[in-house]
């Protein structure tokens, strides 16, 4: 399939909404949680089982994200949000049909595995098209679509809830709603599908550089520099801080004010969980915005900097002040959405728009190693502190002393990054890349 | 080389809008009921 090519007078603004297209879709996998009680009781699965779907989905994000790449660069977008839209959607429809017939296994098979490639494919689908159409705002431009995937959940979440609640939690009830969400993300995504173009020339914006000026670096060679690992470093750093506070907000501002006359019930920590989505979300198109500004290497001095700073004043002051506590964690949630947004723009100051979605895609395995490294951190010192006797803001002192010392090994992976050394250029790119 | 786009070029615009409309509504609903949440944050 060859790349779509914008016609004369496209606007370089319906490509946004494309790439969000795709984006809200695919975002609806951080709402696999609404599924699992009624899985549970439909099907008679415990905990463990019915988080199974989701995690065989991010592992398949990360692995078709790296090793899909450079196919996603060599066809073009429209071609990966094809891809995305059917392995997405088919996901779906075969949950549907294994929730009806009561077969687990099609379920983790459809949603984790085809779905997940879906979700791996979507995710890089329009990064590279994005920076090439704004070579002035890549960091803007990338922060958009990047927002939409943690938006998905907004969306994902309370309309799968009152779908259930219409359907019915049975196994029935959960096929019906899988099966409407497969067809309505179908028809979402194609509106991204007919909309993506290519630019018809390398300088798309008249008085801005083009996206191919400077450096070009193959994705091969990309991962072969010590840049891309200090950057890998400093995705998987970033990402594990920002988890360690996603994967327990609800019980840890519990256990801070537990003891306190400004105690936390249970639906203000929901609502607490809610103003961290927000704050994730808006961190993805504010910081990354920002970076267009104050450029990239000092953006990531912010997340990494300021963010053990947010780790500390928790650590230290966190239980006396609910404020306090909810700003510094609100401001962590907004670095961490940051530093997603962010990177695809730093991978083309670094290597180009040549490749740069095939090297975005190999940077995501960062996100699949801190996916589990931040949950396993957290998890295992809160367990572990309980059963030494231990409670409230004490469970997780230790826990926020690793995401400082994290997120410092992070800040120095970023003073280490510096352009790439000249045998690594491309030394014609601008045809190959005009195709690609 | 610019874009050559001014030659009779169609009016984006209304397509322009329809795409943002496409997102945009769906978006709102979800931050509609996100807020409904967070303020349970300080109501709660």
């Amino acid at each position: 399939m060859s790349p779509p090519v914008a016609p004369p007078g496209w606007s370089r603004w319906l490509v946004p909404p494309a790439a969000l297209s795709v984006h809200l879709s695919i975002g609806q996998a951080y709402a696999w949680s609404v599924f699992k009680p009624p899985l549970e009781s439909a099907l008679n699965l415990d905990g463990t089982e019915s988080a199974l779907p989701f995690q065989f989905a991010i592992v398949m994000l990360g692995l078709s994200a790296a090793f899909g790449g450079t196919l996603v660069e060599r066809n073009g977008p429209r071609w990966a949000m094809t891809v995305a839209l059917v392995c997405f959607s088919s996901g779906l429809l075969l949950s549907a049909l294994g929730a009806e017939t009561k077969q687990f296994w099609l379920i983790v098979l459809g949603y984790g595995v085809v779905g997940g490639i879906g979700l791996g494919i979507g995710y890089i689908s329009p990064v590279s098209t994005l920076i090439k159409w704004f070579p002035d705002r890549p960091g803007m431009a990338t922060g958009i679509a990047i927002m939409g995937f943690g938006g998905g959940a907004l969306i994902a979440s309370p309309w799968s809830a009152q779908m259930l609640e219409s359907f019915g939690t049975d196994h029935s009830g959960i096929a019906q709603t899988f099966l409407v969400l497969g067809l309505s993300y179908a028809v979402f995504m194609t509106l991204g599908v007919l909309l993506v173009r290519v630019p018809r020339t390398e300088k798309p914006v008249e008085n801005a550089p083009s996206a191919f000026e400077g450096v070009q670096v193959s994705a091969n060679s990309a991962v072969r520099t010590p840049q891309f690992w200090c950057l890998w470093l400093v995705l998987c750093m970033n990402v594990t801080a920002g988890i360690g506070i996603l994967e327990k907000a609800a019980p840890m501002i519990t256990d801070f004010f537990a003891d306190s006359s400004a105690a936390v019930s249970a639906s203000a920590a929901a609502g607490f969980v809610a103003l961290l989505s927000a704050a994730n979300m808006a961190g993805r198109i504010g910081w990354s915005s920002t970076s267009d500004l104050i450029g990239r290497k000092n953006i990531y001095r912010v997340y990494l900097g300021v963010g053990a700073l947010m780790y500390a004043l928790i650590a230290l002051f966190g239980d006396s002040s609910k404020p306090l506590f909810i700003l510094c964690a609100l401001v962590i949630l907004s670095f961490y959405g940051g530093g997603f947004a962010t990177v695809p723009a730093y991978l083309k100051d670094l290597f180009g728009a040549y490749q740069v979605g095939a090297i975005h895609g190999r940077l995501l395995t960062a996100w699949s190693t801190a996916g589990v490294l931040g949950p396993l951190i957290v998890n295992w010192i809160a367990d572990h502190q309980k059963d030494a006797g231990k409670s409230g803001p004490s469970l997780y002192t230790l826990s926020f002393i690793i995401m400082i010392g994290l997120l410092v090994v992070g800040f120095v992976a970023n003073e280490f990054v510096r352009p790439v050394d000249a045998r690594h250029h491309v030394p014609e790119p601008k045809e190959e890349a005009v195709d690609a | 080389m610019p874009d050559d786009s001014s030659q009779s070029a169609p009016d984006r615009r209304p397509l322009i809008a329809f795409a943002w409309l496409w997102v945009g509504a769906p978006l709102v609903y979800g931050l509609y009921e996100l807020v409904q949440k967070a303020t349970k944050l300080f109501s709660g």
